[in-house]
């Protein structure tokens, strides 16, 4: 790791990335890879940039592909803009059993936005996600980092209200 | 009364159960001091795993026991043992809930585990989008860290070991293992080739033992109460308890935690019954790899390996996906298909190119664009597919395709004749 | 060993070995794409799944380890149709346009699907279209046709040391790139051109210039350093259209570098001079050949009887061996003893000190290729390997990787593609002096040393070399071209020297160019006249030059030029034109590049490597032997009459070069540690040929000079 990274990598996102670091072995520093674009993602309002991976790369001392791919194998990575609040809307088997789709119409309606896309004034973004693994609360999306289960239309009406 | 929630899910209804104060009240870490003192030898632990029956909650159901014996423990170097909390097949989502409400229980059971095979650290593989999960499992870390039974000289005992939580990113692959060792290793999730297997060279090429979170988080009460105990609150072949999370056209959808070898309709029932008054139509029992079954072969089977096996699926991880008799199976095929193909690392030729070709063809279906050779055309692609990939999506992807067709063939016909479902009017 | 039976074939393997080896080595044919024996084992493709009895699934037989008594059918039904079930997948992706892909005609998909693909797909959908990156003037890139085999990907990780492409995204969407625009830049890119078993990666100067069908094929050993890689090149009709590696596991492997791969552009440049050229007055005219010699006999023969000493011979070590004898038996007929090759040398104290025999201190790997993959330590001193010879420095990569120690010492930090120390200082020397010092004190030869290196300081990681190099078993040092063409040559040979006597290590003076061996070998040195650069700074009035351009091939080239201006009568036997040497030359006679004559080199460790020309020679240039031939006939000298290159190597005695450097006293090392610091020659200006292929000048490395 290069001890006088600029940019993002300095500060309180430096000192996160190197908690990260701390939990492998010490000879393998790649493997905070994932938390680390995760870190610096959040910090540039969700979204990674390649200036942001190649200096992830650098802090890690990988090859900035190497990063590439990584960023672009999982999905939770965003390479596009993205709203202040990125709505991730499940649409897997058993959400749709319970209605996502209709919800997921009723959200892009309500927003006035497509799946992929940003409303104009920036405030939200809607993104259809594989199954979030709570099922048990179908339907359902991930805000931010929280859950937000047992979807109607009502439900949904108080939580996009309610953001700023 | 089904009994309930009797391993895993037995502080659910406490207060603050991921609270280690908890934890301990009921029970908590007595075993871990146990092992500390010496009391428990690796071969000891191994014997009562193994007389347990537990089979691996994974989806494999490979005896827990067995696995362990395979790492050898006097081998020099690190050695790991790493949690398989990745939880991406749709209509899972058990390992969520003993993340969040037993974690210390996952704790116990991964720190049990590590000592069983020698391993000098473990790490619990989170899903990225599970953080609250995450949260309450990396306190459990730190609050058993600041009791001491974790990190150097554990209790005095003279024994090292160390737990950290691992986030993923948003991809169901890093489930199968070796995906999961790959992107703990901070790359693309892509099943490695097997053998070598993980057990001779995992995680940083370390022999590596993975399990699941339900597997793991059962050890510590395995323990405490007896393999036999376990064993005899299961079946024949598969010991224990078995939480199943149960979803879909439900009253209460939800996990239950209940003994191996319970019947379905009991289980339906506990999860309120059909929801809306409606008919059973179908029910997917062990999560979407799993082939699906019709309601009447599902009321007659009970939730076990061979019970559900003789019914023509698998218990899987024991994801029950419940459809009522309003449900468009073309719909919901098109669905899961386009989940694998969407999934798919892409490094095998026959799952990157045919998870897609199988989904275009679904698609079209129900666009109204089939033609009567499609049917035969999917079953065919499925074939090509499934036992010539590295990992067990490309079976996986092929197994809901087949079954849907093989029982509910006439609703995607319907679409090729009539171009909409059979419950569109014409 | 174990007995395996394939198709009823009992065959005889190593346990542990990987089927397809096992198969490969018996000769029976098993489809595959992913898997090269070069590279690690990825099993992506799939397409190699034969049937194990007893296995219920068909099995990879890239990444099954043979067990005996393991019977394997490759053509059964079960294993023909797993590989036909691959080869549709693979297929309804890929675009059917063979007509125009420039791999049609040696496509490893096109030649399996004529024998396992149905020829009617069953997929209607949609074909998978993939945008294109530029990554560089050397490859050509068609992604669309990219099958995911991931041998380039592999080939960065593995073998270049440098990971510049990768598989980005994933399932159907996963792309083969570079991911942001951006130029490949490994000295050895050209080669994912060949693993690539489909037309994505192509070579660029090569594209649409030619069918595979419509070239021959002509083996020939390739001329830019001193690997002596086995190529072969490839013509339509008389035209050189590109250039690819042969075979030869001692050598190069499989391996060729992008040098060697793309200098052939040279060869059709309009630079070629066209015919032999007289200068009348100051006009240049076009002569025939007889007319041309027949003067530069006269001219020779009249400076040679006046002034003998007063005439230079200089010839690029890259000329083969039958023209570099010819030549200097010429001269020597004549009476001329200012012969060299050692144009880029700056410092030739070294001769006084040795005289020439086989035994003299001169350039000569002193172990083989596949040698110094063994080694446990390795010193570079001077040398920035990679970029100097790019193949030997892909053995010591695997030296590395094996668990050898690399270390450099050298004027400044390189980027090498593996895990070293380097210990970069401008006053480099004085490194190397505290290491024969600390070398000296841990072996007690403290009193073998001159004062200036007793009174070098000595730093920890010197320290730490030095006592690896005592303690390790097989140590190698070698000498690039840094030291090489240093002011302090002598003095780094000489403690060098001490290194090698008292750590027991290996010691070679790495040769460069494709025949410094053999220029050494036919004695192309002066042994009793100047050197190059007593030539250039004494009085010379004539010089004859053969196959260089003075101003930018010898050491100091503003020296040269005015040297040749200041000359009464120049020759210059050279394949190229240029506005330069118009000014200063007298003569030009047109000479073929390596490609257009018929002769020999002798590579880094010894080996003699004949080769037969490949194309006539373009123009009215001729093989310099033949030229050298007419000449000593026309002077009235003996032994010029071979008809053929093979007859003239046959005249030539090689003696094998065994470099002693234990008989270099480290005390005659004088008293002084001045410090100059010479230049890296740049990869793409080491001779007349690669500096005039365009495409390796619009590569980053050449741009970097
Ligand atoms: C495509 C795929 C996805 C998988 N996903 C999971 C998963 O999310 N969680 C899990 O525990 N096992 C998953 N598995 C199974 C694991 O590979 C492995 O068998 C399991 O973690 C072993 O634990 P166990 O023996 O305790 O069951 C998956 C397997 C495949 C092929
Ligand atoms: S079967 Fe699919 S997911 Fe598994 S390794 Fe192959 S391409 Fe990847
Ligand atoms: S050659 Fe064996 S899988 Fe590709």
């Amino acid at each position: 790791m290069s001890a006088a990274s600029q940019g993002m990598i300095q500060g309180d996102v430096q000192s996160r990335i190197d908690k990260w670091v701390a939990r492998y072995p010490s000879d393998q520093p790649q493997s905070a890879v994932m938390a680390a674009l995760r870190i610096v993602q959040e910090a540039n309002g969700g979204q990674l940039t390649t200036a942001l991976m190649d200096e992830v790369a650098d802090y890690l001392g990988m090859t900035p592909i190497a990063v590439y791919e990584v960023a672009t194998f999982y999905s939770m990575y965003e390479h596009q803009p993205v709203g202040r609040h990125k709505l991730c809307v499940c649409t897997n088997i058993s959400c749709m059993l319970r209605g996502s789709d209709e919800l997921l119409d009723y959200m892009k309606q309500k927003l006035d936005v497509e799946v992929g896309q940003v409303t104009a004034d920036g405030k939200f973004s809607i993104k259809t996600v594989e199954c979030l693994g709570a099922c048990g609360g179908a339907p359902m999306m991930m805000l931010g980092k929280d859950y937000y289960e047992n979807l109607d239309e009502k439900r949904v009406d108080e939580i996009l209200d309610g953001l700023e | 009364m089904l009994p309930l929630n009797e391993c895993c899910y037995r502080l659910n209804h406490l207060d603050t159960p991921w609270d280690i104060e908890t934890y301990i009240e009921n029970g908590g870490y007595q075993i871990w001091k146990q092992v500390l003192a010496g009391e428990l030898s690796p071969q000891e632990i191994i014997d009562e795993i193994k007389t347990s029956n537990i089979r691996g909650r994974g989806g494999a159901g490979f005896p827990t026991g067995l696995k362990w014996s395979f790492m050898n423990r006097a081998a020099p170097g690190p050695k790991y043992i790493l949690c398989n909390s990745d939880e991406g097949e749709p209509g899972t989502f058990k390992d969520r809930d003993i993340l969040r409400y037993n974690p210390h229980q996952l704790v116990e059971g991964m720190m049990i585990a590590g000592y069983t095979i020698g391993a000098t650290a473990g790490y619990n593989y989170i899903r990225g989008e599970f953080w609250e999960p995450y949260k309450r499992f990396h306190n459990a870390i730190e609050q058993a860290r600041e009791a001491g039974l974790l990190g150097e000289n554990i209790l005095g005992s003279g024994y090292d070991f160390e737990l950290h939580a691992h986030l993923g990113a948003g991809a169901y692959i890093c489930g199968e293992e070796t995906a999961l060792i790959e992107s703990l290793e901070g790359k693309k999730g892509q099943p490695r080739f097997k053998p070598p297997f993980p057990a001779s060279y995992g995680a940083w090429g370390k022999p590596t033992t993975v399990n699941n979170t339900e597997t793991l988080a059962s050890i510590p009460v395995i323990l405490a109460k007896g393999g036999e105990w376990f064993r005899d609150l299961g079946v024949e072949n598969a010991g224990g308890t078995k939480c199943y999370a149960v979803s879909g056209h439900v009253e209460k959808p939800g996990n239950f935690e209940v003994r191996m070898g319970t019947p379905f309709k009991d289980l339906l029932e506990a999860a309120g019954g059909i929801w809306k008054g409606r008919e059973l139509k179908a029910v997917i029992p062990g999560g979407a790899s799993t082939a699906v079954l019709p309601g009447e072969k599902a009321l007659a089977m009970n939730m076990d390996y061979d019970s559900i096996a003789k019914s023509g699926s698998f218990l899987g991880a024991g994801s029950v996906i419940i459809m009522d008799d309003h449900t468009d199976m073309v719909k919901a095929c098109e669905r899961l298909s386009w989940f694998y193909h969407e999934e798919s690392c892409g490094q095998c030729t026959p799952c990157r190119e045919g998870t897609g070709w199988m989904y275009r063809v679904i698609h079209r279906i129900r666009q109204g664009k089939g033609r009567p050779e499609d049917i035969e055309l999917l079953r065919n692609v499925g074939g090509k597919i499934m036992g010539k990939v590295i990992c067990g999506l490309g079976d996986a992807a092929a197994t809901p395709v087949s079954s849907f067709l093989e029982h509910f063939e006439h609703e995607f016909r319907h679409y090729i004749d009539h171009g909409c479902s059979i419950f569109d009017r014409q | 060993m174990v007995k395996i039976e394939i198709n009823g074939q009992v065959v005889e393997a190593k346990e542990g070995s990987m089927l397809i080896d096992v198969a490969d080595q018996a000769n029976i044919a098993i489809p595959r794409f992913c898997y090269h024996k070069k590279l690690s084992i990825a099993a992506n493709c799939r397409m190699c799944l034969v049937e194990v009895e007893g296995a219920p699934k068909a099995m990879p037989a890239c990444a099954t380890p043979v067990t005996d008594g393991m019977k394997v059918l490759t053509q059964s039904q079960k294993a023909k149709g797993a590989q036909k079930n691959v080869m549709e997948f693979l297929l309804i992706n890929h675009p059917l346009d063979c007509p125009i892909c420039d791999q049609g005609g040696e496509c490893e998909l096109q030649d399996v699907a004529l024998e396992y693909g149905d020829d009617v797909s069953h997929f209607n959908e949609g074909k998978r279209v993939v945008a294109d990156k530029d990554i560089g003037s050397l490859i050509q890139t068609d992604m669309t046709r990219c099958i995911h085999c991931t041998r380039c990907v592999r080939f960065g990780q593995e073998v270049a040391g440098m990971m510049e492409l990768g598989a980005t995204g994933r399932s159907e969407w996963m792309e083969i790139g570079t991911y942001i625009e951006k130029s490949v830049s490994s000295e050895m890119s050209g080669n994912m051109i060949d693993l690539c078993p489909v037309g994505a990666l192509t070579s660029k100067p090569f594209r649409y210039s030619a069918r595979p069908w419509e070239l021959q094929s002509h083996p020939t050993i390739a001329p830019h350093d001193s690997i002596g890689s086995n190529i072969v090149i490839h013509a339509k009709g008389n035209e050189v259209k590109r250039v690819v590696p042969a075979e030869n596991e001692s050598v190069n492997e499989v391996w060729i570098s992008d040098r060697d791969r793309f200098s052939y552009e040279a060869i059709h440049s309009e630079d070629r001079l066209q015919t032999p050229m007289i200068k009348n007055k100051g006009q240049w005219q076009d002569v025939d050949w007889e007319t041309a010699l027949a003067f530069v006999a006269d001219k020779l023969k009249a400076y040679a009887e006046t002034f003998p000493d007063q005439v230079g011979v200089l010839a690029a070590p890259n000329a083969t061996l039958e023209e570099l004898h010819l030549l200097q038996k010429m001269a020597r007929g004549l009476g001329i003893e200012n012969l060299d090759h050692r144009l880029r040398q700056s410092d030739f104290r070294l001769d006084a000190v040795q005289p020439h025999s086989e035994k003299a201190v001169q350039p000569h790997l002193n172990l083989s290729f596949d040698g110094l993959e063994n080694q446990d330590l390795v010193l570079l001193v001077g040398s920035w390997l990679r970029k100097e010879i790019p193949l030997l420095n892909h053995r010591l990569r695997k030296a590395g990787q094996k668990g050898a120690g690399i270390w450099a010492i050298n004027p400044e930090t390189f980027d090498f593609n593996y895990d070293m120390t380097q210990i970069a200082s401008d006053q480099w020397l004085l490194k190397l002096a505290g290491l024969v010092k600390t070398v000296a004190e841990k072996t007690g030869h403290q009193s073998d040393l001159p004062q200036w290196v007793a009174q070098s300081e000595v730093d920890t990681e010197v320290e730490t070399l030095a006592q690896q190099m005592i303690e390790a078993e097989n140590v190698s040092v070698m000498l690039g071209q840094i030291a090489q063409t240093d002011a302090h040559y002598t003095e780094l040979v000489q403690l060098s020297a001490c290194l090698e006597a008292w750590t027991g290590a290996n010691l070679s003076i790495v040769p460069l160019s494709a025949n410094t061996v053999g220029a050494q070998q036919v004695g192309f040195l002066p042994l009793k006249g100047k050197n190059a650069e007593q030539m250039l700074s004494s009085r010379t009035r004539m010089y004859l030059n053969f196959g260089l351009e003075p101003e930018k091939d010898l050491a100091d080239g503003q020296l040269a030029l005015n040297a040749m201006r200041q000359a009464e009568f120049v020759v210059n036997m050279t394949a190229f034109d240029s506005e330069t040497q118009r000014d200063y030359a007298d003569v030009l006679l047109p000479i073929s590049t390596f490609a257009e004559t018929a002769g020999s080199f002798v590579n880094a460790m010894g080996r003699l490597q004949s080769f037969k020309m490949a194309i006539e020679p373009v123009n009215d240039a001729k093989p310099g032997w033949k030229v050298f031939r007419v000449l000593g006939n026309l002077l009235g000298l003996d032994g010029f009459d071979q008809t053929n290159a093979a007859q003239v190597r046959s005249d030539i005695a090689l003696t094998p070069l065994s470099p002693d450097f234990q008989s270099l006293e480290a005390a005659k090392a004088p008293e002084q540690s001045a410090i100059v610091t010479t230049e890296q020659i740049n990869i793409y200006a080491v001779d007349a040929m690669v500096r005039r292929s365009p495409s390796l000048q619009a590569t980053p490395d050449a741009k970097s000079a």
